[in-house]
């Protein structure tokens, strides 16, 4: 770390230009960046800090969605209402990824772009069908955001590239998103299985549309159609769980390590498919 | 909720014993005042930085620190080379004993490094981030060997070797070859066969643990200083200046009257800072340099690098007659050492047995050196290793008879006058009275929910006394000073002063305590055993009766009467003499303030040997629930009873007997050393070696109950160590009873659990 | 070596000024440069809270903020949480319910127990608990801290009565 340079940009274009040539990093909440950086595993030679573009940090309501500014942290995302009303399966998420000091920092963006599979936002806006609006020097492009992870470490994007932010489509009536992780403690943990399940209901409760998505589980976390299928045209009952069991089941390719057996992922991933459906099912009916 | 169950106490009109007033060092700690380890800063210090082994086991061929040696701001580089080799010799310095030769080659690695993390060379530089960078730049060629870790894949005959030295001691035969195995103890007693003949019902079990962590929060850290004169000063966070002091001077070859150590305070020890790791480095890079050093592990380094416990294999077999009592027990433990001899497999042997009254049984352990971090102590070492597997055999046992666990351990437990397994005869023990405070508690028979299940297991620990010196000082206004040589490391000061304004008679706050350097108070064995409240506390209340006792005289020259005729009470001189009726108590503010008539300043100094420590019992209550689909297991309730002897600060009593729960806790459901095939530890951090957090855990409820230790002036038992030996298994015989099947490997993490849960 | 960069911040209500290279964490700076060494280093990833301040209102570990990261920006730590001599109500808790051993972990405990009441004046025990979960005590099994915390808002509860 002894070649280090530092810069806070104060526009898009400024943060796209420091970004291009050399090795630089995109620093948001830091919270995945410093720790890498300390370990050595990471040596940037520069460090552009998004924080100080306006409208990096912050949510609003656009379109009967919501606009999430990439360096945004947890904390301010959990304390907008109207989004923990739309969406608390994502926000559950976004508040799982490390402690209360943790969530001062830890942007929703970064935890994307960090590309881990155990990421816990992750698998939560994967099933909200989220968009992350990329800017770089070829332009501004818009990708859902199960598109940016390619392999544990590595994403999509342009060495002159970063999020803007992420966008969390309009919601239907009766509708509602739930997010579970398996850790071996209750608090502090990376999670070793983690499923996110959003879903629409019809007047009389019959699940319409459904997207499961399962983290740690596989390179990259997974958004599994089968599961989701699996659950629409049910009242979720129980067959229609077992379903969603044996299909989230069906996805995961995971490894065995210091965290957890393949073989444990592999059964939890059912088991938390199923609490999270049966908890945004039962936030829908609600809602 | 908190009980005490009183006994008849040994002095029932205590003022200041027994109550909970603010520790006297409590503001600067709750305001950020208070200096660590790591707190600390010299003018013109220099920064020093170790380079460590990547492999678990290689010779070194060599090393070349040529490049870092060159880089601009490095001072100082030391190597192999910079500490003389030292004979083979066991040094006393506390809990236990280390051998200073591999104490020497822990510090910095010689011909082979013997574990991944072990030091080879250190570097002293202007700045940590140059210093960082001269390590990198020591080249190593290495001769990467087989490793081994497990313990019982270091005892098996082709393992590879760490020590070609090292013959197995305490067999019938001295061996023909070196092995990993330093050493074999057994304590016996009776006919095992016979015992067993007698049985009615046998049990057996095989059980399993992991290496873990104290986990104390604050790493290793010290500065240090050597002149030209050779003068060393060291400034270090330790649970001993005295030690650090000896190991100093031997690991370099210097008097110890030329080292002077100033203990910072500690940010928890648990054993784990009981030796040294840092503190010879940095006065080797300062006597190359010139200048202070300081030296700081990171965390990884502390797990890397410092000493866990061991992990081991305990095999347990229990024979009883149908109505409960035990007629033979047979133990054998497996400890792994770490990179030298010296497991607490001792301890766990003398332990395992200690809570039960046996006419037949034997005890064998196994001390293997194993290509992992030189272990180090661990509250109450390898107690609760022996005692998961002997109280999960307990447990089963109890099943298997049909009996309440409680009852199973009345009808088999040790009581005054009953020869300790171990060796010696109980007096004074509160064993029958901790087990009938848990059976007679609530949570004992609060009914479970479904899915719940309790566990009971009981634990022992020796507690220990040994040399402490305390002075105590009367201040010119009638206030005192107490100082100690024993680094507070949970409330020991707060004890002290106590302990000493109890027997002046003053307030607790106009007794103010310290804890003082190497060249400021006599020799102390280090915090550790539980030994300080116990043999400190009886130093400074021996100094204080001492100052009472020339007080007294004192009052009597200024009365002009004998000494006889005077007694000291609340605080005062009080004239006996009824002919001198109208003569007023003499406060020690008055006689203080006169101290130039009556000879001088006041004051006493007592150094001694404190022998007859009460041993400590406890018994625990948990209760887990399990959740069936996950495997995680919460624990929902926890009770411990323990003798505690007499509590001097209760609240600080409470404090140990909840800290070593929660340790005991991490131990039996996640914490443990994860190693790759390669040797590497694979989660040297908070975030994979998984500690509780406040969530993890509900209130922890203690039952003090207070059979005092005639030997101590106040009654007073060790009490920091029991607490974490009855955990490991009062959470798996819990976890049994919520599952209905036996697990024996700790830990219980959610991936075990659940695969037992499937094979139902 | 990095060229070291100057950086203006209040830090406990006061204006600070330092240097620092773009490496250096704000935890480094605030023991090394302002030596201000009531935030402890325990593990330097996060995952101990020893390091706890606040960052313009908001609990984050220092350890995980770069040094330069707080140009411009407001600094509470442990230093800044006794006013006028006097104690904070959570300390003087701390002290009564002997919520502290070694003392090593008290003051990011401190610093994260008041982002909580400032944030909750009315926490569960539960929510005390998860909101602590990032701030490691090997010493006490919590019990102490939990009591002490809950205990220091009810009498935060009752003086914001008095006032009101």
């Amino acid at each position: 770390m002894a070649q280090l340079d530092y810069v806070a940009p104060t526009t898009t274009d400024e943060a796209i230009k420091a970004l291009g040539g050399g090795s630089a990093r995109v620093l948001a909440g830091g919270t995945d960046l410093l720790v890498q950086m300390r370990a050595g595993r990471v040596k940037p030679e520069r460090i552009v800090d998004l924080k100080r573009i306006p409208g990096l940090i912050g949510v609003r309501q656009e379109t009967g969605g919501f606009v999430i500014g990439a360096a945004t942290p947890g904390a301010v995302i959990a304390e907008h209402a109207a989004l923990v009303r739309a969406w608390p399966g994502v926000v559950e998420a976004i508040n799982l990824i490390g402690s209360t000091q943790v969530q001062g920092r830890a942007s929703l963006a970064g935890n994307l772009c960090n590309a881990s599979p155990a990421a816990d936002s992750v698998p939560a806006i994967i099933a909200a069908r989220a968009i992350a609006v990329v800017v770089g020097g070829k332009g501004r492009r818009e990708v859902p955001v199960d598109a940016i992870a390619v392999a544990p470490g590595r994403t999509s994007l342009a060495a002159d590239e970063f999020v803007l932010e992420i966008r969390l489509p309009p919601r239907p009536a009766r509708s509602s998103d739930a997010y579970l992780r398996s850790i071996p403690r209750t608090e502090m943990d990376i999670a070793v299985v983690g499923a996110g399940v959003s879903l629409t209901l019809d007047a009389a409760g019959v699940v319409t549309a459904a997207h499961v998505a399962l983290g740690a589980v596989a390179p990259t976390a997974l958004l599994v159609a089968e599961a989701g299928a699996a659950i629409i045209g049910s009242r979720l009952d129980e067959a229609a769980l077992e379903r969603l069991d044996a299909a989230a089941r069906a996805a995961c390719r995971p490894i065995s390590d210091k965290r957890g057996t393949a073989d444990y992922r592999i059964k939890i991933a059912g088991v938390l498919a199923r609490r999270a459906a049966q908890i945004a099912h039962r936030r829908a009916s609600e809602a | 909720m908190t009980d005490v169950m009183e006994k008849p106490a040994v002095k029932p009109e205590l003022k200041v014993v027994g109550t909970r007033p603010v520790r006297p060092d409590g503001v600067d700690k709750v305001t950020g005042r208070a200096a660590y380890g790591a707190d600390l800063a010299l003018p013109g210090m220099l920064i020093g930085k170790i380079k460590r082994s990547p492999h678990a086991h290689a010779r070194i061929v060599s090393i070349d620190v040529r490049k870092a040696r060159a880089l601009p701001g490095v001072k100082a580089i030391v190597t192999a080379d910079d500490f003389p080799d030292l004979a083979s010799q066991e040094y006393e310095a506390g809990e236990s004993a280390s051998n200073l030769r591999d104490l020497s080659q822990n510090v910095m690695a010689r011909s082979k490094a013997l574990y991944k993390g072990h030091a080879l060379a250190a570097v002293a530089a202007t700045s940590a981030a140059i210093a960082q960078e001269a390590v990198d730049l020591i080249e190593v060629t290495y001769e990467v060997m087989p490793h081994v870790i497990d313990v019982e894949a270091a005892m098996a005959p082709h393992a590879p070797v760490l020590h070609d030295h090292l013959y197995t001691e305490g067999l019938d035969e001295r061996p023909k070859l070196p092995s990993n195995i330093a050493k074999r103890n057994r304590l016996e007693r009776g006919d095992l066969d016979e015992g067993f003949a007698k049985a009615e019902v046998i049990v057996e079990g095989r059980y399993t643990t992991q290496a873990v962590h104290q986990g104390y929060i604050e790493p290793h850290a010290c500065v240090c200083s050597m002149s030209e004169d050779g003068q060393g000063q060291v400034w270090a966070s330790s649970q001993g200046q005295f030690m650090i002091r000896t190991y100093c001077a031997k690991i370099l070859g210097l008097e110890i009257a030329d080292i002077r150590v100033t203990p910072a305070e500690i940010g928890g020890g648990f054993g784990g800072k009981t030796t040294v790791y840092l503190e010879p480095v940095a006065l080797a890079l300062s006597r190359q340099s010139g200048a202070p050093v300081k030296m700081v592990m990171s965390r990884e380094d502390v797990f890397e690098a410092t000493g866990p416990t061991s992990g081991a294999v305990i095999q347990v077999k229990l024979g009883a007659t149908r109505d409960g009592r035990i007629t033979a027990a047979e133990v054998e433990l497996k400890y792994q050492a770490g990179a030298f001899p010296g497991s607490p497999v001792g301890a766990g042997s003398m332990t395992a047995l200690a809570c039960y009254d046996l006419e037949n049984f034997r005890i064998t352990g196994w001390d293997v050196v194993t290509n992992s971090p030189k272990v180090a102590a661990y509250r109450a070492p390898g107690a609760p290793i022996s005692a998961f597997g002997v109280e999960s055999a307990m447990d089963d046992l109890a099943r298997k008879l049909s009996m309440d666990p409680i009852a199973l351990r009345e009808l088999n437990g040790v009581r005054d006058g009953v020869k300790a397994a171990y060796g010696p005869t109980f007096h004074n023990i509160g064993y029958l009275e901790s087990l009938k405070a848990a059976k007679e508690h609530p949570h004992y028979s609060a009914p479970l929910a479904p899915g719940q299940g309790r566990g009971v297991a009981v634990g022992f620990w020796f507690n220990v006394g040994g040399e402490s010196t305390a002075t105590v000082h009367v201040n010119e206004d009638g206030g005192a000073v107490v100082a100690t040589g024993n680094p507070d490391i949970g409330g020991s000061r707060a004890s002290m002063a106590m302990m000493a304004a109890e027997v002046l008679g003053l307030p607790m706050e106009k007794v103010r305590p310290i804890v003082a350097d190497t060249a400021s108070i006599g020799f102390s064995m280090l915090t550790g055993g539980s030994r300080t409240t116990f043999a400190t506390g009886m130093a400074v209340t021996q100094a204080a009766e001492k100052i009472v006792v020339d007080l007294k005289r004192r009052a009597g020259l200024l009365w002009d009467l004998p000494a006889d005729q005077i007694e000291w009470r609340d605080g005062a001189a009080v004239c006996l003499d009824p002919s001198k009726e109208g003569l007023r108590p003499m406060p020690l503010a008055a006689i203080a303030a006169q101290s130039a008539k009556t000879g001088g300043p006041i004051g006493a100094e007592v150094s001694l040997n404190a022998q007859g420590a009460g041993p400590g019992f406890g018994v625990h209550i948990c209760d887990v629930e399990i959740d069936r689909e996950t495997g995680n297991v919460s624990v929902v309730r926890y009770t411990a009873v323990q003798d505690v002897g007499k509590a001097i600060h209760p609240a600080y009593v409470e404090g140990q007997i909840q800290g070593g729960v929660a340790q005991g806790v991490g131990w039996a459901l996640n914490e443990e050393y994860v190693f790759d095939g390669d040797g590497q530890m694979e989660n040297p951090g908070f975030l994979d070696y998984r500690v509780p957090v406040a969530s993890d855990l509900p209130m922890i409820d203690t039952v003090m109950v207070e059979v005092p230790n005639p030997r101590h002036p106040f009654g007073a038992k060790g009490v920091g160590e029991v607490p974490i030996v009855p955990p490991l298994a009062a959470v798996a015989n819990a976890v049994r009873g919520a599952l209905g099947v036996r697990m024996h490997d700790l830990p219980l993490s959610p991936p075990k659990v659940r695969a037992v849960i499937d094979a139902l | 070596m990095s060229k070291r960069t100057h950086i203006s911040a209040t830090v406990n209500g006061d204006p600070v000024e330092f240097l620092t290279a773009p490496s250096t964490t704000l935890l480094d700076a605030l023991r090394d440069e302002l030596q201000l060494t009531g935030a402890k280093e325990g593990c330097g990833s996060g995952d101990c809270g020893a390091c706890s301040v606040m960052l313009d209102g908001r609990l984050v570990c220092s350890c995980l903020v770069l040094a330069v990261e707080a140009e411009g920006r407001r600094v509470e730590t442990i230093e800044g949480m006794a006013e006028g001599g006097q104690l904070h109500p959570l300390q003087q808790k701390f002290l009564e319910h002997a919520a502290l051993q070694c003392g090593f972990c008290t003051p990011g405990l401190l610093v994260a127990a008041k982002a909580l009441l400032d944030a909750n004046p009315d926490p569960t025990e539960t929510e005390a608990r998860y909101w602590l979960a990032g701030n490691l005590c090997r010493c006490t099994g919590y019990d102490k801290i939990i009591r002490a915390v809950m205990d220091a808002a009810a009498d935060l509860r009752q003086a914001q009565r008095v006032i009101a």
